[in-house]
Order: structure tokens, then C-alpha cells, then sequence
């Protein structure tokens, strides 16, 4: 079965495009279509929807072959286990904790955490330079963005006994 | 003379104390973020969007476009020190510009580039000058028709040029248009694509998207393989020129400004695909061949007055017919569109300080490059030891601030965080993600217009191929097309890309 997949990669491409036109198709279809001369709402993402579908599907059958192929091409592998996921995890929930707790939390402990967090990603961490980074971070965002641009954001949040 | 006056309005904007300023602040951070590999102007652009809110629109737009073009400085004097290209655009620099440093004529290839630079750069931004307002007036005798055309044109044409499979960018700038889409349909109100959420009612935010892609997704690509950077630089001496060499620069630079300010009004040409072309021709034409790739002083004047070239002719198409050549200035006009100003050719005529200001400070600007550049090339090697474990996470706060001080509303801070994973997984697919943010922004245009063209023709799509304008752009963009699959000029293109 896999010796018809000539590129994993092309193949997985063309499934998530396929996947993402169907997406968008099944959400355009609750739209009012209208009519080409006055387009609804739901008509051009429609429209859309069907060449992205056909983008998807010429991308997908492009890595297959009916030749079974016996060697690889190393460069077509996706290679998932070689995927940085610890850094992607933190990078991605060090946004999301920004994000949860910039409201109850505040700027100054809501970008500590964050910095923190993403320090964490790097192979070469060291606690002593994460600490220090957060703290310049915090003292910079508050300089800056609270001093100087008078964005209208707490330090400390309504949780931590701020406003 | 029209132009002397205008241009002497642009001076007298351009001229003021706080504008000089922010021309300055937009270099000095060009430059470093040009130094710095891993970091480019892309991101660094996205990430000071939400900062130039404050500022008044000439400022903001003098201060942005100083960092795309002091990128280009600031990215060849890494590649010829140390053989490490800060930004893409200066891969081929390395090539000689590396070579020429190793035999300790440094100096020699750092002057060249400057110089080099600087001369395209001031004709490119005079040609931009010249042609920026007929371009807008014409553009402006278009109807809804012709406009749907043109973006189409723009949109196809932006895909051939760029490296890669033709077919994934196509989806790529697709699937951008739908994401632009989302939000409350103008004509309706209905939202869509907004899962009832309230806080997507305005779409999908633009800054959230590119610092997402380009931002969270370039940090994580860096992760991927970690290695510790040895810097050994060469102490630099002997700035000045032979007379020689500036015999042999001269030709280099005045061809490389023709080629880069030519292919940089194309959309998806700007300044990687210019140094490239500039190089091989160079190389084509030199009666010494032999001599590139061992430091052939040809090879980096011309290169480096291409990339510039082309990055100050890849304003025309932006501020003339709003629409973008390639991702920095799609970031330029989500920056437009912030400060209330609607980009297309209105801009020249309607916000003419805004225009001709731009104009003047790109020459301020490229001034000051050389002053900056050439005395303190020591402080910005300095600065290459600044290891990215150190800098990555201070990147992700300042995301993180920007993103939410758009709006206030920290939906943004999580769609910057999904289309961190989207912009990575689409890399390693081999998708370019750069079509994607040009259909975002073209996206919602170009169903206005394509709405627009089918009321006034009452509902006959042959309004495209009947209007002659319209039909020329969009037979252009078919052959565009019909070219890059052919399979030998397929194979052709493939192999130019490889370089």
C-alpha cells in the first residue's frame, strides 16, 4: 500500500487541502448563495471552496504513482518523529498562558510566564538566564508599552489585587 | 516641473525632526535585524505593526519601510564576513562577498556593497517617483472589472515567480482569500467563518495571522536544530577602493539597478529573485568567469545593487495600486488599512505628504545607511554573538504584547498561537506560506470587485474577457500560468531555483 506513496509530503498536503475545502464548504453552505449578479454572502467562498478542493486533489494524487516504487526520496519523508514537538508544545502554550491570564493576571506575571515558558523550548536552557529574561522582559513591556505608549493595561490584575 | 514640486513637498514632510527620527529608528533596526540571522524583516515588521497605531500614517509607513530596505544592508554584511546571509536576499553575496573577505579585502567588499547599494537605491526610488503617478492615474480610469483583473493578475503572477510547486501556492493564496473572508460580510453584515463567536466579527486579525506564520512558526523552525554559531571575524580593513575596482563596479551596478528595479515591480519578484538574476548575468557576461565564486568583486556589486533596486521598486505596485508584490509589503498595507487610509491609487493623489514624505525619506534613509554602516560595521558584528536561545523568548513576549495591544482582546493572542502550528506544519510540507498572506490581504478586495463587476454587467461573468483591459491582464495571468507547468520550462525553473 505505502509503495504507491510516492512523496508522503504532497500526499499529506493534498489531505489537509482537501480537508480544509470541505471545511470551508460545509461553512459556506449555511451562507445565503445569492445569485452572480448579487452575490450572497456565501457565493465567492463557495466558489473558493471548490478550487481549493481541486488544488488538494491534484496536489494529492501528484505523490502517488501506480509504479511501485521501491527506494524513497529521503526529501519527500515528513519525518514526524523528527519534529521539534517539545519546542512547538511550549512555544505554543507559553502564548496560550499569555493569553489565559493577561485579564485576571495581568501584564507583568502574564509576560513572565510567557518568556519563561518559551525559554524552556531552547535545548541550551539555564534557569539563571530565563529568570533574567523574564525580568527585563516584564521591566521592558512595562517601560515601553504601560509608561510609554499608555496602553491601558494593568501590571497586576484583578486576581493579584490589582484593577 | 511637477515632480521637483512634489518631491519638495515629500523633503519638506520628510525633513521634520520626528520623521527623521523614525527614518532613523526604521534603519538602525533594519540593519540589526538584517545582521541577525533567524530574524527578518517579515517578523520584525509585524511585530511593530501595533506601535506605529500612535504615530501618524507618514511616520509609521517611513519608519517600516526603513527596516525592509535597511534589511538588505544589514543582511550582506554578515554574508560577507562570515558567509552567513542575515536575510535571504543576500544568499548570492556570500558567494564572492565571503571569498573576497577571506583574502582580506573585506573592506574592499563591504565599501562595494555599500556603495552599490546606495547608488540603486537612490535611482530606484527616483524611477518610483517617476512612475508611481501615472501608474495611479491610469489605474484609476479602472472599473470593478479591470481592478478583479489585475488582483488576479497580481495574485498569479506573484505564484510563478516564487520558488516551489506552482499547484500548493495556488491553494496556498486560496486558501489566504477564504481566511480573509472571515468576519462580517460587508454587503450583508452575516458573519462568516465566525463559529458564533463574537470576538471574530472582524475577521480574522491581519497582525495575528502574519506574526502567527511568519513570527511563532519561523522560532520553531529555528529550534529545530539548535548548533552553537563560532564567529570569527577578519578585523576589517582598507574601506577605500581601488581605482581599479571602481572601474570594475561600475558596470555590475548600473546593470544590477536595471535588472533589480525591473523585477521588482513584479509581484513575487522584489529583491531574492533580483540578486539572483544579477548574479548570473554578471557571471554570463564577465570575460572572467572563472574568477566568481573566488571572490570576484562583479559578483557582489552586482547582487547588491539588485536586491536594493528591488526593494525600493516593490513600493510602486503597493502604493499605486494597493496591491502587494510580496510579503513585507502586504504587511505595508495592513498597515495602511490600520491607520484608516485605503490603499489603491487614490493614495498618490489623495494623501500626497503621505506619498512624496515616504518618497523622500527612502533617500534619507539610504543615506544614513552608508553613514551607519560603513564606521560601525564593528559594533554589528558584535552583535552576531548575541546567541538566538537568548533571543527567541524575548521575540515571543514582544508578540505577544503587540498582538493584544491591537485590539485589546485576547482571541488574537490564541489565533497568533494556532497559526504558529499552521505556519510550521505548512513548511515542512513544502507550502510556502507567503502566498497565503497575500490572498489575506487581496482576499476581501477582490470579492468587492468581483461583486461589484457582476452588477454592473448584470450577472454575465463574459464582462471579463469582453472589456479589453481586463481581458489582456487575465490572458496574461492564463499564460503566466500555462508557462511555469510547462514541463520543460518546469524543469528549467526547477533548476534556476536550485542555486
Amino acid at each position: 500500500m505505502t509503495r504507491f506513496v510516492k512523496s508522503p509530503k504532497e500526499v499529506a498536503s493534498g489531505l489537509l487541502l482537501v480537508f480544509l475545502a470541505a471545511f470551508f464548504a460545509w461553512q459556506a453552505m449555511g451562507l445565503p448563495m445569492g445569485r452572480a449578479v448579487r452575490m450572497g454572502p456565501g457565493y465567492f467562498p463557495m466558489i473558493l471552496a471548490g478550487l481549493l478542493g481541486l488544488f488538494g486533489l491534484i496536489v494529492l494524487l501528484s505523490g502517488l504513482t501506480l509504479h511501485p516504487v521501491e527506494d524513497e526520496d529521503e526529501t519527500q519523508r515528513i519525518g514526524f518523529s523528527r519534529w521539534p514537538w517539545v519546542p512547538l508544545g511550549l512555544v505554543t502554550l507559553a502564548l496560550v498562558v499569555f493569553g489565559l491570564g493577561i485579564r485576571p493576571l495581568g501584564l507583568g506575571p502574564s509576560m513572565g510566564l510567557a518568556v519563561f515558558l518559551s525559554t524552556l523550548a531552547s535545548r541550551r536552557f539555564r534557569l539563571t538566564t530565563a529568570l533574567l529574561s523574564s525580568f527585563i522582559m516584564v521591566a521592558f513591556s512595562w517601560a515601553v508599552f504601560i509608561k510609554g505608549l499608555g496602553l491601558p493595561l494593568p501590571m497586576l490584575g484583578p486576581w493579584l489585587g490589582g484593577y | 516641473m511637477e515632480i521637483f514640486d512634489n518631491l519638495a513637498l515629500g523633503f519638506s514632510v520628510a525633513v521634520s525632526f520626528q520623521n527623521i527620527f523614525y527614518c532613523f529608528i526604521g534603519v538602525l533596526l533594519g540593519t540589526l535585524i538584517g545582521v541577525l540571522p533567524g530574524l527578518g524583516p517579515v517578523p520584525t515588521i509585524a511585530m511593530l505593526l501595533p506601535i506605529t497605531f500612535g504615530l501618524p500614517p507618514v511616520s509609521a509607513l517611513i519608519m517600516l519601510s526603513g527596516i525592509y530596505y535597511g534589511a538588505q544592508y544589514g543582511g550582506s554584511t554578515t554574508a560577507i564576513l562570515i558567509n552567513l546571509p542575515g536575510e535571504s536576499s543576500s544568499v548570492v553575496t556570500a558567494i564572492d562577498g565571503y571569498q573576497m573577505a577571506r583574502k582580506g579585502r573585506a573592506g574592499a567588499a563591504l565599501a562595494t556593497a555599500a556603495l552599490g547599494s546606495f547608488f540603486a537605491g537612490s535611482v530606484a526610488t527616483f524611477l518610483l517617483a517617476v512612475f508611481a503617478p501615472p501608474l495611479a492615474d491610469l489605474a484609476l480610469k479602472f472599473g470593478p472589472p479591470e481592478y478583479f483583473a489585475l488582483m488576479v493578475l497580481g495574485l498569479v503572477a506573484s505564484v510563478a515567480l516564487a520558488a516551489g510547486s506552482v499547484v500548493k501556492a495556488l491553494a496556498m493564496v486560496v486558501l489566504g482569500i477564504l481566511l480573509g473572508l472571515s468576519g462580517q460580510d460587508v454587503y450583508t453584515g452575516t458573519p462568516r467563518f465566525t463559529f458564533d463567536m463574537l470576538e471574530l466579527a472582524d475577521g480574522i486579525a491581519f497582525v495575528a495571522l502574519a506574526m502567527g506564520v511568519f513570527g511563532i512558526g519561523e522560532i520553531v523552525r529555528n529550534l529545530e536544530d539548535e548548533h552553537t554559531r563560532t564567529v570569527m571575524v577578519q578585523k576589517v580593513k582598507g574601506l577605500l577602493l581601488s581605482r581599479d575596482d571602481i572601474r570594475r563596479i561600475i558596470g555590475p551596478i548600473l546593470r544590477g539597478t536595471f535588472i533589480g528595479s525591473f523585477l521588482g515591480i513584479l509581484p513575487g519578484g522584489g529583491a531574492i529573485l533580483s540578486s539572483f538574476s544579477a548574479y548570473s548575468i554578471e557571471k554570463k557576461i564577465s570575460r572572467h568567469p572563472e574568477q566568481f565564486g573566488k571572490g570576484a568583486i562583479e559578483g557582489v556589486a552586482g547582487p547588491e545593487s539588485a536586491n536594493n533596486a528591488g526593494a525600493q521598486t516593490s513600493f510602486i505596485p503597493m502604493l499605486t495600486l494597493g496591491i502587494p508584490s510580496n510579503p513585507v509589503m502586504a504587511l505595508m498595507i495592513g498597515a495602511l488599512i490600520i491607520q484608516g487610509i485605503v490603499p489603491g491609487p487614490n493614495v498618490v493623489n489623495e494623501q500626497p505628504t503621505l506619498f512624496w514624505g515616504i518618497i523622500a525619506s527612502m533617500w534619507i534613509g539610504n543615506f544614513m545607511l552608508v553613514v551607519l554602516n560603513l564606521p560601525l560595521i564593528g559594533i554589528w558584528v558584535r552583535l552576531l554573538t548575541v546567541p538566538y536561545h537568548i533571543l527567541f523568548p524575548l521575540i515571543v513576549g514582544f508578540c505577544c504584547i503587540g498582538v493584544y495591544s491591537v485590539n485589546n482582546n485576547a482571541i488574537d493572542v490564541f489565533t497568533m498561537a494556532l497559526f504558529g502550528v499552521v505556519g510550521y506544519v505548512l513548511v515542512k510540507l513544502d507550502c510556502e506560506p507567503a502566498p497565503l498572506l497575500l490572498g489575506f490581504i487581496i482576499g476581501p478586495m477582490l470579492e468587492e470587485y468581483l461583486r461589484r463587476a457582476m452588477l454592473i454587467s448584470r450577472g454575465d461573468p463574459t464582462v471579463f474577457f469582453t472589456r479589453p483591459i481586463s481581458a489582456t491582464m487575465l490572458g496574461l495571468a492564463v499564460l503566466a500560468l500555462v508557462v511555469v507547468l510547462l514541463p520543460s520550462v518546469r524543469k528549467k525553473r526547477e533548476e534556476a531555483f536550485q542555486e
